[in-house]
């Protein structure tokens, strides 16, 4: 038996799926395995294909921001914000500044309310259901805002072709500032609790690297690049809105590993509430809205940078009030590839925190809706609990 | 001219340029051509690829590579051509992993076809019974209500 049939001999297939361990999307990863150790993964998407880009050409572009805010309820601003940078970039018309401003300030808001996410989320699958208890809680207070200035805690509506729709009263503005004081006092608390905890870290340290040459190699966005050391971002890269008016700074990390990318979200989010002051500080006065009389036949690319990284909105116009197509791509497209590389050589209490830490949003990705196939192998809660064992394996080690 | 443009122009004579605006510019080349351009703007130019658009036109199905120059904050797409009757585009998964889903998603959605890609299967669809000869970003796509109908 030659030495290749002997290790393929060894190696077994933990299906992990067709539900996130974690978030309990439909998607399905198959986890090849040695023993402990993960030498492979298969990923298998498409349980549902819900076909953004087939239904865009058939509304109108006035309609098109309503279709594409639905593609995602997390990113819900990131995506109608991106298609109607494209339809201005295809038109050549600038928003108004207080315009710009208002996108801004929901932009970072909802960043905000996405790595909260996110970090509860990954507490709870290291087995500290108060860090996921704490994040949602202190979460609540930017949903709040959200329903205040928009009316919605999510779907906010609020970017339309040349402007937005609803402006940003004044007496509304002490109010985001307070919310803003709370969120950033909670996140420094965050931060800290999580980066002096010695089981944290050791969970998160050195867990499914991905390297500086791997995130180049498979375009990787967003915080996932960032915590690779590769300094990519958007909204510094290709200014758009109010990102080159304001002072802030790109979060980067060298190492890779998931405590970077837990860092590179808490603190970018220390940094969304240093944007979102100065974007209320410096607000100008004017108009919100400006006229578009039609769009010329042309082509449009607009993009911005998403909670999980870069979308990007391509748009083709035959002159009339339909696109003739939309391309969306959302960030985890990209970032869920690189899986394949990060959960490779780790253990199997590791891989459902490393497919995790790409912070992947399916529905995005996919432009899928959930729903119940009746044979999906419900694996999740043995991959939680192996998870937890390891967490509390650790306490014992460090005698907590 | 920027200097990503001039060095592409340089190696790719036969190219048309069209600039849309300062940051989106538009780069046509025949599709003999393909593998050698994205080489060049991704490993000698350092662009990142953002992602590939598969449009059925008149002409044929244009492929269109968006890179993105980060540190200028540019877009450079790409536009490759394949006619009709023969659409297929050398594949660029065997070197760049970034292509490999996208080459998957232009192939079920638009029926183009990538050779030498090494595992050219449904990347949506690929648990459902959708037909894999039915391309619904085509524009000869037909819808069938009746089969609800029925």
């Amino acid at each position: 038996m030659s030495e290749e049939q002997k290790s393929t001999k060894s190696r077994r297939i933990v299906p992990i799926g067709p539900y996130h361990p974690l978030q309990e999307e439909p998607e399905f990863f198959k986890l090849i395995v040695e023993g402990e150790k993960v030498v492979d993964l298969e990923i298998n998407l498409g349980y549902n294909h819900r076909g953004h880009e087939f239904i865009s050409p058939e509304l109108t572009y006035d309609q098109v921001p309503f279709l594409v805010e639905r593609i995602c309820g997390i990113c819900s601003n990131s995506h109608p914000f991106a298609t109607v940078l494209a339809i201005e970039d295809c038109a050549g018309i600038k928003p108004p500044a207080r315009a710009d401003y208002i996108r801004t300030v929901i932009q970072e808001l909802e960043r905000i309310h996405s790595h909260l996410l996110w970090l509860g989320l990954a507490g709870h699958f290291v087995g500290y259901n108060t860090v996921w208890m704490w994040a949602w809680k202190y979460r609540e207070y930017v949903l709040q805002v959200f329903e205040m200035i928009t009316g919605n805690r999510n779907h906010y509506a609020m970017n339309k072709p040349g402007g937005v729709r609803r402006d940003i009263t004044r007496e509304q503005i002490p109010e985001i500032e307070k919310a803003m004081d709370v969120v950033e006092k909670k996140v420094w608390m965050l931060t800290n609790a999580v980066l002096d905890d010695p089981v944290m870290r050791a969970r998160l340290e050195g867990v499914g690297i991905l390297t500086k040459e791997q995130a180049i190699a498979y375009a990787t966005t967003g915080p996932t690049s960032r915590a690779s050391g590769v300094p990519w971002d958007v909204r510094r890269d290709e200014p758009h809105a109010a990102y080159d008016l304001v002072p802030w700074d790109v979060i980067v990390f060298p190492e890779g590993d998931v405590l970077a990318k837990t860092k590179v979200r808490l603190l970018e989010m220390i940094e969304s509430v240093r944007i979102i002051r100065e974007c209320l500080k410096a607000l100008p006065d004017g108009p919100i809205q400006a006229r578009i009389d039609e769009i010329p036949p042309g082509e449009g690319i607009g993009r911005t940078e998403a909670p999980r990284g870069e979308v990007f909105h391509y748009i083709r116009s035959d002159g009339s009030n339909r696109p003739l197509r939309h391309k969306i791509r959302a960030p985890s497209f990209m970032n869920i590839a690189s899986n394949v590389v990060a959960v490779r050589g780790g253990s199997i209490a590791d891989a459902a925190l490393t497919l995790a830490a790409v912070d992947p949003c399916y529905c995005c990705t996919e432009r899928m809706a959930a729903f119940e196939d009746g044979k999906q192998k419900f694996t999740w809660q043995e991959l939680l609990r192996l998870s937890w064992q390891k967490t509390e394996r650790l306490k014992e080690k460090y005698g907590k | 001219m920027r200097e990503a443009e001039a060095r592409f122009k340089e190696k790719f004579p036969g190219v048309e340029v069209f600039e849309h605006n300062e940051r989106r510019l538009y780069l046509r080349i025949p599709r003999e051509q393909v593998t050698e351009a994205v080489k060049f703007l991704h490993k000698e130019c350092g662009m990142r690829l953002s992602i590939c658009t598969g449009i059925d036109t008149r002409e044929g199905f244009e492929v269109l590579y968006h890179f993105s120059e980060d540190k200028t904050g540019t877009i450079y797409t790409l536009k490759v051509l394949a006619p009709k009757d023969d659409p297929s585009i050398e594949s660029q998964a065997t070197w760049f992993p970034a292509c490999d889903w996208i080459e998957r998603e232009m192939h079920e959605m638009l029926g183009i076809d990538f050779p030498g890609h090494p595992n050219l299967v449904q990347l949506l669809t690929s648990d459902t019974d959708w037909e894999k000869d039915r391309y619904p970003l085509r524009r000869d796509y037909e819808r069938r209500a009746e089969k609800h109908e029925e």
